[in-house]
């Protein structure tokens, strides 16, 4: 399945915070640390861009509680409850204000935890976030779809992408991801089944977050998450940014990885 | 022996092709309903159970399934209610009420009484999971499946036993004034069944509870298997099962000679029936299965065997897909029997012999096959087929959960369970 992290410095360790033991892949150290957040198909392994951020940046990817890696936490029944798991993993790693980047429900977790706590953030990246409901479309129902077909539509080129393909294999499913895929779906529909995806409170709660410096991207073509919740995200969210990157679906990091690393990098100055 | 009459009630007029290329029944548009047909249809349903008392069979059961032409009945407590009302001594047997996706269990407790009430103590309640589809339809995660179930099921029959007003809060379901007025017939409550398939976690669970427990069709090995399982758990429990704990829902439509049983028993794998119910992403729905099922399903030892059909994939192909031989192969494994009286009787007499069911379901072909052959089919069950299986089961001296509490035969002074089904007749079988 997924790429094998690189040897130099790469290592995954246990971190015992908020009850679990969090498996938590590290990066070498490269500079100021970034706390990744994945998205609800949990985290299939090496990303390219993660190299390419390597030098300026110690990555810092934790498994959420329940998502495979890291074992469930019972007391988990919605996103704002994982939220606050991650703020005491914050906190308890002293790693606060840290720079984070989250993508889709993993952007939503990033949300909620600003929303709870302005100062656990230096700086918020928001990868086509879930959370709000799009004033146009609706959020692709993962429970209506085989997964395969569900990553397919978040990468509207899938076919032509290498990336994609080291990702998630192909074209049968393997055992180790069916297996992943089962407990980041059962997790992800125990925290956001109803109303699917999004909190009808968190537009208002976001407006006390004006003191995180918030970049959100997004693709033009997204079919996961409808693009038109990146303005509400930006309306939401004081003095953030959207930056839309044409032609590109729901994994700008995967389809135009070069850009995309350098509006990071940019931003995280 | 308690004799039951099933039927999935299904929609009748979809062309077939518009069901395969779907790929499922499940999520069939419901723009192909066409109301007059769903009023005569349902109508029909309710008489074909009417002529079940009138043709003597002790009980009809019913069941429900949401979205789907293949069962046309969503809630079955509306059929249950009026069979109470126009019926007058058939047992009406539900198998069952899909606890985790019925949303408000305390309604359920009143309607199931309602119904015990007007049917002057004739409902036996029967309580399900669901298919995930059904987890889908009434937009309840699969992950509490079972969480939900056992919490509607404890709070159901504690509205029926514990005096009111009460509070409940448990996980999924919370009342601040549990004190329903209306109360079952039946004390303390109607007996419950428990349905299933091949969950193993169902069997003990009813096993503990002493719940008799239904196998829906399914192999007579695999019955048997599970059968065991439940004497085991019930000598753990301190009793002896026997036929009053079990019960067995056979498929099977007969007709006037072999020639026209055949013909009419084909159309029994429409659509690709089970093979078609739900598209594998529904029916795969996350935390439905338990892990090891999951990987049973990954190594292709499947419900879902067909997940080569996809999107891309001919109607023609699918068709072969979903047939494939299961017409033949269903009718060697004997999960569909199809003939007349005199070929089907020593068949029914072998099952009821080796597993010793104290209820035995006889449900009716699921394809489109007509009105008048259903009724035909019903007849010579009843006045043919019908008498000669009680005869047997008299023989083999089975009794049914009303002629013994079920849970109540001591375990005998060995400690050792008697068996539960006919090894000699299952080994020769094998």
């Amino acid at each position: 399945m997924a790429q094998q992290q690189p040897e130099n410095g790469w290592h995954e360790e246990k971190v015992r915070t908020a009850g679990a033991d969090f498996s938590v892949v590290k990066g070498p150290q490269g500079g100021k640390p970034l706390l990744v957040l994945h998205d609800e198909l949990g985290y299939p392994g090496w990303f390219k861009w993660h190299t390419s951020l390597a030098p300026e940046h110690t990555l810092i990817i934790p498994g959420h509680p329940g998502f495979g890696r890291t074992p469930r936490l019972e007391w988990i029944s919605d996103v704002r409850d994982l939220a606050s798991a991650y703020a005491r993993f914050v906190r308890e790693q002293s790693l606060s204000p840290i720079d984070v980047i989250g993508f889709s429900l993993g952007g939503w977790l990033a949300a909620e935890m600003a929303v709870a706590d302005p100062k656990l953030f230096r700086k918020m990246v928001l990868v086509a976030p879930t959370g709000i409901r799009p004033p146009h479309g609706e959020i692709l129902d993962l429970y209506n779809y085989s997964v395969r077909n569900y990553l397919k539509a978040g990468v509207p080129d899938w076919e032509h992408n290498a990336e994609f393909s080291t990702l998630y294999g192909g074209p049968q499913d393997t055992l180790e991801l069916i297996e992943m895929w089962e407990d980041a779906r059962s997790e992800t529909a125990r925290i956001a089944w109803k109303p699917y995806m999004y909190s009808d409170s968190l537009p208002f709660r976001l407006a006390g977050v004006a003191s995180v410096p918030t970049l959100l991207i997004w693709g033009s073509e997204d079919q996961v998450v409808p693009p038109s919740a990146g303005e509400s995200y930006k309306s939401a969210i004081p003095g953030s940014r959207l930056v839309v990157l044409r032609g590109v679906g729901h994994h700008p990091e995967i389809e135009r990885p070069v850009e995309f690393v350098e509006q990071l990098e940019n931003f995280l100055r | 022996m308690q004799i039951m009459y099933f039927s999935e009630r299904p929609y009748v007029g979809i062309p077939e092709d518009e069901i395969i290329k779907r790929r499922s029944f499940f999520g069939m548009p419901n723009s192909f309903f066409d109301a007059d047909r769903g009023s005569q249809l349902l109508n029909e349903y309710i008489d074909e159970k009417i002529y079940a008392e009138e043709l003597g069979f002790d009980a009809v059961s019913l069941n429900e399934h949401h979205g789907t032409p293949f069962c046309m009945v969503g809630v079955m407590n509306v059929e249950a209610s009026i069979l109470a009302r126009v019926t007058k001594k058939i047992k009406i047997v539900l198998l069952g009420n899909p606890l985790p996706v019925v949303g408000n269990p305390l309604r359920l407790a009143e309607e199931l009484a309602m119904i015990d009430l007007i049917s002057k103590g004739r409902l036996v309640s029967g309580w399900i999971r669901g298919t995930p589809c059904e987890s889908i339809f009434n937009s309840a995660p699969a992950v509490y499946n079972r969480e939900s179930f056992n919490e509607a099921h404890e709070l159901i029959l504690k509205a029926w036993t514990q005096p009111g007003p009460f509070r409940f809060e448990g996980k999924h379901f919370h009342y601040r004034f549990v004190d329903p007025w209306v109360l079952p017939l039946q004390k303390p409550h109607p007996q419950i069944w428990i349905p299933g398939i091949i969950s193993p976690e169902s069997v003990v669970w009813a096993a503990k509870r002493r719940y008799p427990y239904v196998a829906l069709g399914t192999a007579t090995e695999a019955t048997a298997e599970l059968w065991n399982l439940y004497s085991k758990v019930a000598a753990e429990e301190g009793y002896q099962a026997g036929s009053e704990c079990f019960g067995f829902m056979q498929k099977v439509f007969v007709a006037e000679t072999e020639e026209k049983a055949e013909e009419l028993g084909r159309l029994d794998m429409f659509g690709g029936n089970w093979n078609n119910y739900g598209r594998p992403e529904w029916m795969s729905l996350p935390g439905y299965n338990s892990k090891e099922t999951i990987r049973k399903f990954a190594r292709g030892a499947t419900l879902i065997p067909l997940s080569q059909v996809n999107e891309k994939t001919s109607i023609e192909d699918a068709k072969k897909a979903y047939y494939g031989n299961s017409f033949d192969n269903a009718r060697k494994g004997g999960f569909l029997l199809v003939g007349t009286p005199k070929t089907i009787i020593p068949k029914l007499q072998r099952l009821i012999r080796t597993i010793r069911p104290g209820a035995l379901g006889l449900c009716q072909n699921d394809g489109p096959i007509g009105r008048e052959a259903r009724l035909t089919s019903m007849r010579l069950l009843a006045e043919e087929v019908m008498p000669a299986l009680r005869e047997t089961a008299k023989e083999v001296g089975i009794v049914d959960s009303f002629e013994c509490k079920p849970g109540s035969r001591p375990l005998p002074a060995s400690g050792t369970p008697d068996p539960v089904i006919d090894r000699e007749l299952l080994s020769a079988a094998g």
